[in-house]
């Protein structure tokens, strides 16, 4: 009985073994593959030279990696803090008005990224939606916010605004309200219970949110290419353009796995530190 | 009472919307004295705490502290401290830091803090080494001393505790009352703490203060609850009372049973007497039919559930009231169920009371 019951357990986590396998795992080691071999290879035949690492550092593709790395890290910190207040709100105070954001930020999901995105181009272009209307009733005018980092990040925390509110909610939802009574009623100040009980109690909450932001904000492509217009060039540009422009899949293949060795180091770290069992609502 | 109380609250009002959870109260407290309020659930008890430590806005009224309002000082700016029914421990911090929390908000030196950390450990009967353990490790007896250290190294002047004892089982529970009632007297602090548990109540406490519907009911030393009561409401809250519904005829008591026989003159009534007299189940005994006694009333054991040290009888008279006697164990009737027993009782015995209790302050 207990063997059939292991072995069901195996059989029916066949099918996503085996989708993982085919999607996930086999091209990341054809990737990995790549990675190794010549420039401009097609083929994984070739012996490898590792020759794609040093076109790299020599051409300076690690400064996009860098760009890429920290417009995500100010995406996650901006969108942290934005989130709180909010997340607090729905976690402890609004009730049953929660369902009502809830709603009303998972509906902003229901349409394209891309369309989302179009949008806002529209809206901040010089000419466009705003300063457009700006100029023709008032006769005011202002420079494009455009085609300039601090509007990726915008874009980038708007695009991923729900990917730190609903973990954030969750992992406050974890703190007691006791816990937080208890320590204002020990003296605690409204400061000392927010960086002394609450964030610490909420961690695996912020944890979850801050990777989802930052991972997915490191892979972005198409707020750079839609808001940066290029004028900005992060590493998954540069990635596309070794792929499609330069025709050279071993470049873009270094690329993408120094961007997934980095992603993933940074992520596994704080992972292995704190307790996720805790958000997906098992007792701590 | 002294001239001036050391917590005077006076005329407190808390509503909740149109919800009116606490009526105009009024108590005061001496310093280090051992308070507890029982009353039922929604009596309002949880509320008073709350506004005592602050943690709710009282409506209208004052609460002071050694004559200094406190009622409108926010949580972390009073000197009172609240031990929760949870107990609120920070899960995230060894027990040590769990301690030493209020210390250091207070800048106190880390040397300092660790030091009074584990006085407080040894006073509460816990190893030292519990200091680095976390509070998942421990178990709900030894969280509820950690809870109790975290609140004496606030050093409040009052401690107020919301029933800490009811999640624990009973042994524990009996246990940590005596520990309680002994912390008290050696810390000299002033305790203020909930239950609904009269039981519990009369164990630790100096005085008792009985809430009903946002009111205080009684409030008293646990033997005056204990024996005389003001109202039903009090009488029934210490579980099984003998309630005979009498009243006044010619200046003496007709009691509701007609079976019973007053033998010597019988109990003097104020005229116009309406109400319940209360006889407690341990001083009623099994006597020889019309002698012996002040009162006598023939009837039929019912049922018989061995205490331990003492056993208790359900009786039926003749009329068909139910009556709870309970007697030390020594004295277990020879007669098994449904043997014909008569059971006396004396004058001073029984506690009249009147409809329409009047309210309590103190």
């Amino acid at each position: 009985m207990q063997r059939l019951e292991s072995r069901l357990g195996f059989l029916s986590g066949l099918p996503i073994l085996i989708l993982l396998l085919l999607a996930f795992i086999m091209p990341l080691f054809v990737v990995a593959g790549f990675a190794i071999m010549p420039q401009k290879v097609f083929e994984l035949t070739h012996l490898p030279d590792f020759s794609s690492f040093a076109v790299i550092w020599e051409q300076g593709y690690y400064r996009s990696l860098l760009r890429s790395l920290g417009l995500a890290f100010l995406t996650t910190v901006i969108l942290f803090i934005v989130c709180w207040p909010l997340a607090y709100g729905m976690a402890k105070v609004f009730g049953r008005f929660t369902i009502v954001i809830t709603l009303a930020v998972v509906l902003i999901l229901f349409v394209s990224e891309n369309i989302r995105l179009f949008g806002w181009s529209l809206s901040l272009m010089k000419g466009g939606l705003i300063e457009g209307y700006l100029r023709s009733w008032t006769g005011l005018s202002f420079e494009t916010p455009l085609y300039d980092w601090p509007v990726i990040v915008f874009g980038m925390a708007y695009v991923y605004f729900p990917f730190m509110l609903f973990p954030l909610a969750q992992g406050i939802s974890l703190v007691p309200d006791d816990a937080r009574l208890a320590a204002s009623d020990l003296g605690a100040s409204p400061a000392r219970i927010l960086f002394e009980i609450e964030m610490p109690l909420a961690a695996p909450g912020i944890m979850v949110g801050s990777l989802l932001t930052f991972v997915l904000s490191a892979g972005a492509v198409a707020e750079a290419k839609l808001l940066g217009g290029r004028s900005v060039v992060v590493l998954t540009d540069d990635v596309e353009s070794a792929f499609t422009f330069a025709q050279n899949w071993p470049l873009g293949s270094a690329l993408s796995l120094m961007l997934i060795g980095i992603v993933a180091l940074l992520v596994l770290v704080p992972v292995s530190r704190v307790n996720l069992d805790a958000i997906m609502g098992r007792k701590r | 009472m002294v001239a001036q109380p050391f917590v005077r609250i006076e005329n407190v009002t808390k509503r909740f919307g149109r919800f009116t959870a606490l009526d105009r109260i009024s108590l005061d407290i001496a310093e280090g004295e051992f308070l507890t309020i029982v009353g039922p659930s929604g009596s309002g008890k949880s509320t008073l705490i709350r506004l005592l430590v602050g943690i709710d806005d009282v409506t209208e009224g004052t609460i002071r502290l050694n004559g200094t309002r406190i009622d409108t000082m926010p949580a972390n700016k009073r000197p009172t401290c609240m031990v929760f029914q949870s107990l609120a421990l920070f899960p995230h911090m060894s027990v040590g830091r769990n301690i030493e929390f209020p210390q250091k908000l207070k800048k106190i030196a880390p040397a300092a803090r660790k030091a009074r950390a584990l006085e407080l450990l040894r006073l509460l009967r816990l190893p030292e080494d519990y200091y680095g353990k976390m509070i998942g490790q421990l178990s709900g007896g030894e969280r509820q001393r950690v809870a109790l250290a975290r609140a004496l190294a606030f050093d409040p002047q009052i401690i107020v505790f919301d029933e800490p004892l009811s999640a624990l089982d009973y042994r524990l529970r009996k246990t940590l009352e005596k520990e309680l009632k002994d912390l008290h007297a050696r810390t000299g602090k002033t305790f203020v703490y909930i239950t609904h548990s009269l039981e519990e109540a009369m164990v630790m406490s100096d005085r008792i203060a009985i809430m009903k519907r946002g009111r205080f009911e009684q409030i008293d030393v646990a033997e005056a609850i204990y024996s005389r009561p003001v109202s039903r409401f009090v009488a029934s809250f210490m579980g099984e009372v003998n309630l005979f519904e009498a009243a006044e005829e010619q200046g003496k008591a007709r009691w509701g049973d007609a079976g019973i026989r007053a033998l010597s003159g019988g109990l003097a009534l104020p005229a116009g007497w309406r109400g319940a007299l209360m006889v407690r189940p341990e001083l009623l005994r099994f006597v020889a039919e019309g002698q012996g006694a002040d009162f006598t009333v023939q009837g039929r054991v019912v049922a018989e559930y061995a205490l331990g040290s003492r056993i208790q009888y359900a009786i039926d008279t003749l009329a068909g009231t139910r009556i709870t006697v309970e007697r030390p164990f020594e004295q277990r009737l020879a007669a098994g169920s449904d043997a014909p027993v008569t059971l006396g009782w004396d004058r001073d015995a029984v506690h009249p009371i009147a409809e329409e209790p009047r309210h309590a302050t103190a």
